[in-house]
């Protein structure tokens, strides 16, 4: 080579720089890189199923990490207690969208000329073919050929003199395989964008509520005892609407396996809230609420103990505070009722006076010596097995604490102290040395409700149809050619040639072959 | 709903025999397998197959020579006649073996139907009740690849070992008595995505177990030291892998349909219709094991031994997805476990 031819390619920054980006857009959009990414996002998928997960169960994820010490420690900082939120699980879903779309582009328009192009030349040697057959007929060549025309209708077909005589047909069919490629490759493009999008709006909100005709509004993230809002909720303009729980209903089999859970509900959303209209509703497993663009689920139930405190001066107070089934199958509960002292202004002493009833709660008591414990589900002559605590509680100390149970740390303080244990049945009560009575007077049903919000995910489930008919013509139509050739032989007689093809491994056309094949060479029974 | 048990009974009974039956006929395909060379070059012969076997190859080159039409049978020398009386009667023992089979797939579909008698639902709440759907199915597609592919009748033993296996599984430590779903489960969902559910995995338990005979008889033909006693009597490649994909290509669009109905149910019961559940999870993950072994058997150098790699793993996931998930992890799922 010479100087001068050398000279047009000598490298500069910028085209080297396009040489980069123009291989590497070629390395990401190959069908190589594809499968790999598909294997680098089962991969990644998996330690979502193998360990616990934050969105889950947040608790078993500190446990884990308790557990593990520094390699917890090091998963947790890794992203694998959160794997599809994390960095690496997106760059990988990312690439892959990049090489989707690098696909498509270019066989999309393969796609366009391909559904324009006359069928291909009909080859010179036909017998070559996988599919062959040949045969001479009594008829002519113009009658083979109009035979030939009707036989393959619903076949794009094209016909060609191939001169001296020599006419050809070359026909194929099956284009909807590649149609249902397309199809399936673009709907899950925009799954996974309709879903992205979804996920930055959607919201959805725990909350529970008593059965005894309470009402819950989607008034605002307040209302709720936990909600998770997508990146672009804010917790305002939620959809309004609110629900009424009238009454819960279990139903259960002879020996307390639930058959049916019921929540008796009346709703009222939107314009309905002003003029006050509300419509009844039967929440239950299976199916939710859907109004005001939101749903509203039935996520599961329990009991809320009623206890009433009639202090030494004669004051009542009468709470029912929820519990929690400790027992899922029994629906033995575990809680505390906390109350305040009434008429105490001075908050020091009002401390010192704070009481909290807590234990055990069982539907079906079953007692084994003086320790309760639930035989069933059901509502029969319920039994609590109490503690009563009495001190301060730590309400004030500014830290937050659940509803199911007291601060231990108060207790460890001594600043809590118990002052009763008893196991009491709904009407019996406990009688404190100040002279303070506690009674247990019934019980009430709580049920958890949990609101969604997801703007997208019709478009999604669209998507997904989409995808799975797209799938279906992709896999299961077949593409296919079928050539015919007719060379007259000058005496009336005609040499009639078919050829086929599967353009793709399908199994099953040689049947179709045969039988086409068996109709063009029996002219001569049919025609005269 | 009170259950029936009387038709409980009988349902386990029928369970029972319908095991013992498959084990009968194993060993009979097991004689066909060690002793039948011929009889597979005989079935192997009419021109109908020929056709049908070169049809599809079009890309494939190989096929296209009718050399290997002659499925696994290449390397079959010309035979003796005393050779031909044993294959003959080998053959004999084959065909036994699918009458068998047939009469265990009746008595398999009896304990099944008697199930749901019994409980008055559908006959599958709990994994001892999924798990013989499961194979059920599996004997099913496997009798209608017999019928596309006689040729591969000897490969029953091989197919019948796991369903076995997972029947005895399933009879001995997941058996759960008959009883009525909980609330969680009371949907016609439970109907359609179970089903698809149970079809599919069904389905690609033939894939599976094509794809491993594959890749013994694939080391082998590298180095026929290797699996000489038993690859030496399996068919070719090219027919494992036409059975591989045509039952996958079949049963994956199913598989999906039933990934989208678990995801519309999810949406009406959970709350959500996608939410990384651990069931969830593992699903998409041989969803996207499958979506692969279709990419590779379309891409250069993926072909055969990759893609049959791939389809194995897949199998793989799918049993996982059943046990582990089931007995292991604890997710929303896990009410479908042991009774
Ligand atoms: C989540 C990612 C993907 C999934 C689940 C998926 C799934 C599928 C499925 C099920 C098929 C049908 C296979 C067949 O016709 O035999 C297919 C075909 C195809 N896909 Fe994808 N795909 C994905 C991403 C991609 C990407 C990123 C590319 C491009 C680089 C691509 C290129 C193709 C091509 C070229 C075919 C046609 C193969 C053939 O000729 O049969 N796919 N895909």
């Amino acid at each position: 080579m010479t100087e001068q031819e050398q000279q047009p390619y000598r490298a500069t920054p910028a085209r080297r720089a396009l040489a980069f980006v123009r291989n590497t857009w070629r390395g990401l959009t190959s069908m190589r890189t594809a499968l790999i990414l598909l294997f680098l996002l089962a991969l990644a998928a998996m330690p979502g199923a193998m360990l616990p997960q934050r969105s889950l169960n947040e608790p078993k994820v500190q446990q884990y990490i308790a557990e593990h010490g520094w390699w917890g420690e090091l998963l947790d900082d890794l992203g694998f207690f959160a794997v599809y939120g994390s960095v690496w699980f997106s760059a990988i879903y990312l690439l892959l969208m990049i090489s989707l779309v690098g696909c498509l582009v270019p066989r999309s328009g393969e796609y366009v000329r391909s559904m324009r192009a006359r069928p291909v030349l009909t080859p010179r040697n036909l017998s070559r073919l996988p599919h062959h057959a040949t045969g001479a007929v009594a008829s002519d060549a113009d009658d083979v050929l109009a035979a030939a025309r009707s036989r393959l209708k619903g076949w794009r077909s094209s016909e060609r003199d191939e001169g001296e005589g020599v006419r050809s047909i070359s026909a194929e069919k099956g284009y909807l395989r590649e149609t249902g490629n397309l199809l399936f490759h673009f709907a899950m493009l925009g799954l996974i964008v309709a879903f992205a999008i979804g996920k930055m709006f959607s919201y959805e909100g725990q909350v529970i509520v008593h059965a005894d005709g309470s009402e819950f509004c989607n008034s605002g993230i307040y209302a709720y005892d936990s909600f998770n809002p997508g990146l672009r909720v804010d917790g305002t303009g939620l959809n309004p609407f609110c629900v009424r729980v009238n009454d819960f209903q279990p139903t259960y089999t002879d020996i307390g396996q639930p058959l049916q859970y019921r929540a008796d509900l009346e709703y009222s959303s939107g314009a309905e809230l002003a003029s006050n209209t509300w419509r009844p509703y039967q929440l239950a497993v299976n199916e939710p609420l859907r109004t005001a663009g939101d749903r509203v689920y039935l996520l599961g139930h329990g009991f809320a103990p009623v206890f009433t405190v009639t202090f030494p001066n004669g004051e009542k107070r009468t709470q029912a505070t929820q519990w929690r089934p400790a027992d899922q199958t029994t629906l033995l509960s575990d809680g505390a009722t906390k109350f305040d002292p009434p008429g105490i202004t001075d908050s020091e002493k009002r401390r010192e006076n704070q009481l909290a009833i807590t234990g055990l709660f069982a539907p079906t008591p079953v007692f084994h010596g003086k320790i309760l414990s639930s035989g069933g589900p059901r509502l029969t002559d319920p039994a609590v097995a109490v503690d009563v605590m009495k001190g301060d509680l730590g309400i004030d100390s500014g830290y937050g604490q659940s509803i199911f149970s007291i601060d231990q740390s108060q207790v460890e303080k001594g600043a809590l102290e118990r002052v009763a244990r008893e196991n009491l049945r709904v009407g019996e009560s406990v009688t404190l040395d100040d002279g303070t009575e506690i009674s247990f007077e019934g019980v009430q049903r709580w049920v958890s409700l949990q609101v969604s919000h997801d703007p997208t995910q019709l478009w999604v489930l669209g998507f997904a149809v989409a995808m799975l008919v797209g799938l279906a013509l992709s896999l299961l139509v077949k593409r296919r050619r079928v050539w015919v050739r007719v060379v007259p032989d000058g005496e009336g007689r005609t040499v009639v040639e078919v050829g086929g093809l599967a353009r793709t491994d399908q199994a099953g056309y040689g049947d179709e072959f045969d039988e086409i094949a068996a109709d063009l060479l029996n002219q001569d029974t049919r025609s005269p | 709903m009170p259950v029936d048990e009387t038709l409980s009974r009988f349902s386990d009974w029928s369970y029972n025999t319908a095991t013992l039956i498959y084990v009968l006929a194993m060993v009979f395909f097991a004689v066909e397998q060690a002793f039948g060379r011929a009889g597979r070059l005989r079935t192997a012969a009419p021109r109908r197959e020929l056709v049908g076997v070169s049809a599809s190859g079009a890309t494939d080159p190989a096929t296209l020579t009718p050399a290997s039409n002659a499925i696994g049978a290449s390397d079959a020398p010309p035979l003796t006649p005393a050779a031909r009386r044993t294959t003959s009667r080998a053959a004999r023992f084959g065909r036994m073996g699918v009458a068998l089979t047939v009469l265990g797939v009746l008595l398999h579909l009896a304990a099944l139907v008697l199930r749901g008698l019994a409980t008055s639902r559908v006959p599958w709440g709990n994994m001892y009740e999924y798990m013989m759907a499961v194979c059920l199915i599996a004997v099913i597609t496997w009798l209608v690849v017999l019928r596309k592919y006689p040729s591969v009748r000897h490969l029953s033993v091989f197919v019948l070992l796991p369903v076995v296996i997972l029947l005895f599984v399933g009879g001995t430590m997941l058996y759960a008595t008959a009883a009525p779903v909980q609330p969680a489960l009371q949907s016609y969902w439970l109907i359609i995505h179970v089903s698809a559910a149970i079809v599919s995995s069904g389905m690609f338990l033939v894939p599976g177990v094509a794809s491993i005979l594959y890749l013994i008889r694939d080391r082998h033909e590298s180095n026929p030291s290797r699996f000489a006693k038993v690859a030496g009597h399996l068919p070719g490649r090219s027919v494992l892998d036409r059975v591989s994909y045509r039952t996958t290509v079949l049963a994956f669009p199913i598989y999906t349909f039933g990934v989208l109905c678990g995801a519309v149910w999810a949406e009406a019961a959970w709350g959500r219709f996608w939410g990384w559940d651990p069931k969830e999870t593992v699903a998409f993950v041989a969803w996207v094991i499958y979506a692969a072994y279709l990419h590779a058997r379309a891409t250069a150098g993926w072909r055969g031994r990759p893609a049959a790699w791939i389809n194995v793993t897949g199998f793989a996931m799918v049993v996982f997805n059943l046990f582990f998930i089931n007995l292991v992890t604890a997710g929303l799922h896990s009410y479908a476990g042991v009774g």
